[in-house]
């Protein structure tokens, strides 16, 4: 126990993150850990080299675009607060946990997760997914097995799936409405984060 | 009101009446027959004998009456040889009979929606086995262990592990195996233990009952019985998690307590004394052995099956049927090596499945569906039915209150607490806990059924003399669990407000951020730094894609099986059927020839503001079809009518021009079928009338054509603009002339020759898509005529004036240019044909107004 607090005690406000993320203190020290590890020169924050460094990672389709997600607008770092703030969108949503009333929206509600999922897409933060940022995804997850014209097409039918408002561009509401029936939860959850 | 029940009600009894005395006629038939050849009592048994003696008995009548071989005064015309037929012909009749009852209980749907089928087909099988033994005074049918797990058994479970959803299955695979193996272990021995507890405190009365003995009845009584399951979940539509773990227990939990039942079984033959350490070290052996050996098994049998399905691309009629026999023999092979023959079939049908379904073709995919679910229903029909009947017997009837009542109670109880104390084990692993409610349905929901009863007339009458008790306790906790947990099922769970299957549409959209999600929390994992479930999924994809897909599927099903995209190909379909079906449904199969039609909104969500989506649509279109928007722009300039509209006469008024230009075009490019005298019948083709020539003669005038827009967009063409007659003049000066036809008549010569003397007649159509003919012939009706006279094909003959008549009004089904936007994928060269349509407008009107000159150029080509 020693060792966790020294541990903790290293990393500063770690109170409110705690209570921001709602991570246990294992959490954090795991992941303070890891983001150690990740900052090879330690610098004390990341860049995206860094998590570029992950093998798997940059094997994933949409790989930079999730490494990118770690990165406000303008910035080329991150340090340990926005680091675990990000994964806390992952952590599953605790039923038991009282609610009180008037807290702030959890990192890992529903919509916070939807949103994660949504600047995925929208990577020139205008609010909309446009056709071509569907068609800039759907190509990096489908691959070479299905040509430009059926992507197309296909982008074009996911767009007017959830397009309400007919202006061809998917907004964040309309993104929401359309994902309705997914359980959120259970697919932006990671186990081992609870 | 009152008169709809009571019609209803008359109308349920009506064939209610005609069942029964269906039934009578046909029971007293068999009685009266057997009595005519003056036979003893046969004693008939579903589908096979019971006993030898009764075999011998059928077997003597069969010789001495069947063939009356040695004195016959007089030549018999007809004679009479029910002992010839007796088997199969009893056989069907049960079946029909059975299907029958089936028909009987889903006629009035206000009984099913309040006891689920499988409880009235156990309730009419009692009424069945009343008016059999009103007939025989004895029970001459009832359910066979052997027939039942043989016959009737095997294709419910094929059925079920077949049309299992995989990635659920999978995905809640942990809490399944344990509910099924730990589960029905605790299970068995809960109750074998305390039931043996309670007879050691007396509350049975004397029963030669031995503990190792309460230990196999509590082994085969803990089945829980995926039939009744299925048949009770089917119509709750609970949550899909839910649903899946209640069926993948029963399923697997099936497996496992025949072979828990097998291991006891031994034990009783070896007899208590002889039981030490080692011999139950051996069953435990034998426990794993047998189960894992099973699945093992049907791995296997899978991994052949799905080879199979690789190379038989030309023996398609019958290649569904590879997955019906090897799944069997899956079945079979396992029960032979005494490994577990459920868990075998149950693996080969879950691992099968996905690459069968790649392999094969797709109509063969739909035989191959309906099929199982047509042999699966039947043989639970009759399962359920024969349940009922079989209880209609004095011999089994043993009534030991105590026994009975403990037992019931003793089921119930501890189905309750191996499920709680199992589900709150999982929960500490789970990231979606069981809930309470779902716990509750799910110890609820352990139905017994048939697998329990055909366990208990298994056993051997020697070594177990308590037999009959334990097979009449089963009937009635099967009877009870079936009939009276299947009715409350549904109350319960609506008040319980069980979390319901949201029923909900194939949602492209949906999929889409399933598979960014999957690669979220792949990359999130890779950042956290842990090996997550995620990690392990991705790592079995990987791995699923590189390796096993690259061994059990077709390069050509590889090739084109991205899930995303098959979706996308699956709600295209969708669309073009329910699209076809609307249109005929108002009355019409005429459909607006306009592309406004073939971009239809299914969903009917654009309505009125669709044209200012369409010109989207169609600039993509415009890439590849090149003549399209001919129409397509014209068409949306002018008409203001609602996309959805399939209402053709609103544009009739308007585009009569149009029409009457399409009645040529349609004329004249269709592709027609020429008639050829081929054998109407075939057994190994389902399209005997199609011919490989024809295809490929679709297949080349349709390149041909595209050539040719292809070669007039690049001498500047530009299609986009609404072509008038001006426009015209220029266009096809430009085109024969600015274009040397050298490589135009190379082409139609190879297609000549492709297509060979049988199709010569069609020489003329393709020189009239394109080559200008008939010196100052202005319709064009007419030109091929003028073109080569004794070529021409006689339909073109009939084509007379160019009055808008009813055909020329009828509109264009879907063309292809449409269709491609539905399903792009998967369009054969056979459809293509309508290509022309597109390219023609340009030729028609060359035809029209510059034809001399280059009359004279083309000339040589035909000759």
């Amino acid at each position: 126990m020693g060792s966790t607090n020294s541990t903790l005690l290293k990393i500063p406000n770690v109170e409110v993150l705690m209570q921001e993320t709602g991570f246990s203190p294992a959490h954090i020290i795991r992941l303070h850990d890891r983001f150690k590890a990740l900052d090879k020169e330690g610098r004390g924050h990341l860049c995206p080299h860094d998590f570029g460094a992950i093998k798997e990672l940059a094997m994933n389709p949409i790989g930079d675009r999730i490494i990118g997600a770690f990165f406000s607008p303008g910035k080329e770092t991150v340090d340990f607060h926005t680091f675990v703030k990000i994964l806390a969108h992952f952590r599953p949503v605790d039923k038991d946990r009282p609610k009180e009333p008037n807290s702030p929206e959890p990192i890992n509600s529903r919509s916070n997760k939807l949103k994660f999922a949504f600047q995925l897409y929208d990577q020139d933060k205008d609010g909309k997914i446009s056709r071509d940022e569907l068609l800039q995804v759907l190509r990096a997850m489908l691959g070479m097995q299905v040509t430009d014209e059926q992507l197309e097409s296909i982008a074009d039918r996911t767009i007017q799936e959830a397009d309400l408002d007919r202006d061809d561009a998917i907004s964040f509401e309309e993104f929401r409405k359309s994902l309705e029936k997914i359980n959120i939860d259970h697919k932006m959850s990671i186990r081992f984060l609870r | 009101m009152f008169f709809d029940q009571q019609k209803s009600v008359m109308a349920f009894l009506q064939h209610f009446a005609l069942l029964l005395a269906l039934i009578i006629v046909f029971s007293t038939s068999c009685k009266a027959v057997t009595l005519e050849v003056g036979s003893v009592e046969v004693g008939y048994n579903d589908s096979s004998k019971s006993s030898a003696t009764e075999d011998t008995s059928t077997s003597i009548n069969g010789s001495t009456d069947g063939h009356a071989p040695s004195v016959i005064s007089t030549l018999p015309i007809v004679t009479w040889k029910w002992h010839h037929i007796e088997t199969p012909y009893l056989v069907a009749l049960w079946i029909l009979t059975c299907w029958l009852c089936k028909l009987v209980c889903e006629l009035n749907h206000n009984v099913t929606s309040v006891i689920p089928e499988s409880g009235l087909l156990i309730i009419l099988g009692f009424i069945l086995g009343g008016i059999i033994w009103g007939a025989d005074k004895a029970q001459t049918f009832k359910l066979i262990p052997t027939n039942f797990f043989y016959y009737l058994l095997p294709q419910i479970i094929l059925d079920a592990s077949y049309c299992m959803p995989n990635k659920l299955f999978f995905s809640n695979l942990g809490a399944i195996l344990i509910h099924a193996i730990i589960g029905t272990c605790w299970n068995a021995a809960t109750v074998g233990t305390a039931l043996w507890a309670c007879y050691e405190g007396g509350a049975m009365g004397t029963l030669n009952i031995g503990p190792l003995q309460f230990l196999l009845f509590g082994a085969l009584i803990s089945a829980v019985d995926p039939v009744a399951v299925i048949a009770v979940f089917e119509e709750v539509h609970v949550n899909e998690v839910l649903y899946i773990l209640v069926f993948g227990e029963s399923l697997l939990n099936d497996g496992v307590t025949v072979v828990l039942y097998n291991v006891f079984d031994a034990f009783v033959a070896l007899g208590g004394p002889r039981i030490d350490a080692a011999e139950i070290f051996k069953g435990i052996f034998s426990f794993v052995v047998v189960a894992f050996g099973g699945s093992f098994l049907g791995i296997g049998f899978a991994i052949l099956l799905s080879l199979l399905t690789r190379c038989t691309k030309h023996i398609q009629i019958i290649e569904a049927g590879f997955v019906f026999v090897v799944g069997y023999l899956a079945y079979l092979t396992a029960e032979m090596l005494s490994l577990s023959a459920i868990l075998s079939i149950t693996f080969c049908g879950i691992c099968c499945q996905k690459y069968v379904n790649a392999n094969m073709d797709e109509k063969s995919v739909t035989t191959v569906r309906h099929a199982m679910k047509l042999l699966a229903n039947g043989s639970e029909t009759m399962i359920f039915l024969f349940l009922g009947v079989t209880a209609i017997d004095t011999e089994i009837w043993v009534w030991n209150t105590g026994f009975i009542l403990l037992t019931l109670l003793f089921v119930f109880i501890y189905r309750i607490i191996g499920t709680f104390l199992f589900t709150w084990m999982l929960n500490k692993f789970r990231l979606v806990p069981i809930e309470v409610i779902d716990q509750v349905v799910m110890s609820y929901g352990g139905l017994r059924g048939a697998v329990a009863y055909g366990l208990a007339a298994l056993l051997d009458e020697d070594k177990i003399p308590e037999k009959n008790l334990m097979i009449s306790t089963t009937l009635i906790v099967v009877y009870f669990t079936v009939i009276l947990q299947g009715i409350t099922m549904k109350p319960l769970v609506q008040w319980l407000k069980v979390k319901r299957a949201a029923h909900s549409d194939l949602k492209l959209i949906e999929k889409l951020n399933n598979r960014a999600f999957d690669h979220i929390l792949a990359a999130v994992e890779d950042i956290c730094g842990r090996i997550g479930d995620n990690w392990w999924t991705r790592g079995w994809n990987r791995f699923e894609e590189n390796y096993i897909s690259w061994l059990l599927m077709k390069p050509k099903a590889r090739k084109n099986r991205d899930y995303l995209f098959s979706i996308f190909h699956k709600l295209n379909l969708e669309d073009a059927i329910n699209y076809v079906s609307e249109g005929e449904r108002q009355g019409s199969l005429a459909f607006s020839r306009s592309d406004e039609a073939a971009n239809v909104d299914f969903k009917k969500q654009f309505g009125s503001e669709f044209a200012d989506v369409m010109p989207n649509i169609m600039v993509d279109m415009s890439n590849y079809e090149l003549g399209i928007e001919h129409f397509s722009v014209t068409s949306i300039v002018k008409d203001t009518i609602p996309s959805v509209s399939l209402d053709i006469h609103g544009q009739d008024r308007k585009n009569a021009m149009d029409d009457i230009n399409a009645h040529h075009l349609l004329q004249q490019h269709l592709y027609r079928s020429r008639k050829h005298h081929r054998h109407k019948y075939s057994r190994s083709h389902f399209s005997i009338n199609q011919n490989e020539d024809e295809v490929q003669e679709i297949f080349q005038r349709t390149m041909r054509s595209r050539l040719e827009s292809f070669k007039s967009t690049k001498m500047g063409v530009n299609p986009a603009k609404k072509i008038t007659k001006h426009h015209k003049k220029e266009l096809t000066h430009k085109m024969p002339n600015g274009h040397p036809d050298g490589t135009g008549h190379l082409y139609g010569d190879e297609v000549d020759i492709a297509v060979g003397s049988e199709t010569g007649a069609i020489n003329s159509t393709f020189m009239r898509d394109t080559y200008t003919v008939g010196a100052g012939i202005e319709n064009p009706v007419f030109l091929p005529d003028m073109d080569s006279p004794t070529h021409s094909p006689p339909w073109l003959m009939e084509t007379e004036a160019v009055a808008p008549s009813q055909r020329a009004q009828r509109r264009l089904p879907w063309t292809p240019n449409r269709l491609r936007r539905l399903a792009p994928m998967r369009i054969s060269t056979c459809s293509t044909d309508s290509f022309l349509m597109a390219d023609v407008s340009l030729t028609l009107e060359e035809h029209e107004e510059h034809s001399q000159t280059d009359h004279v150029e083309m000339r040589p080509v035909f000759d």
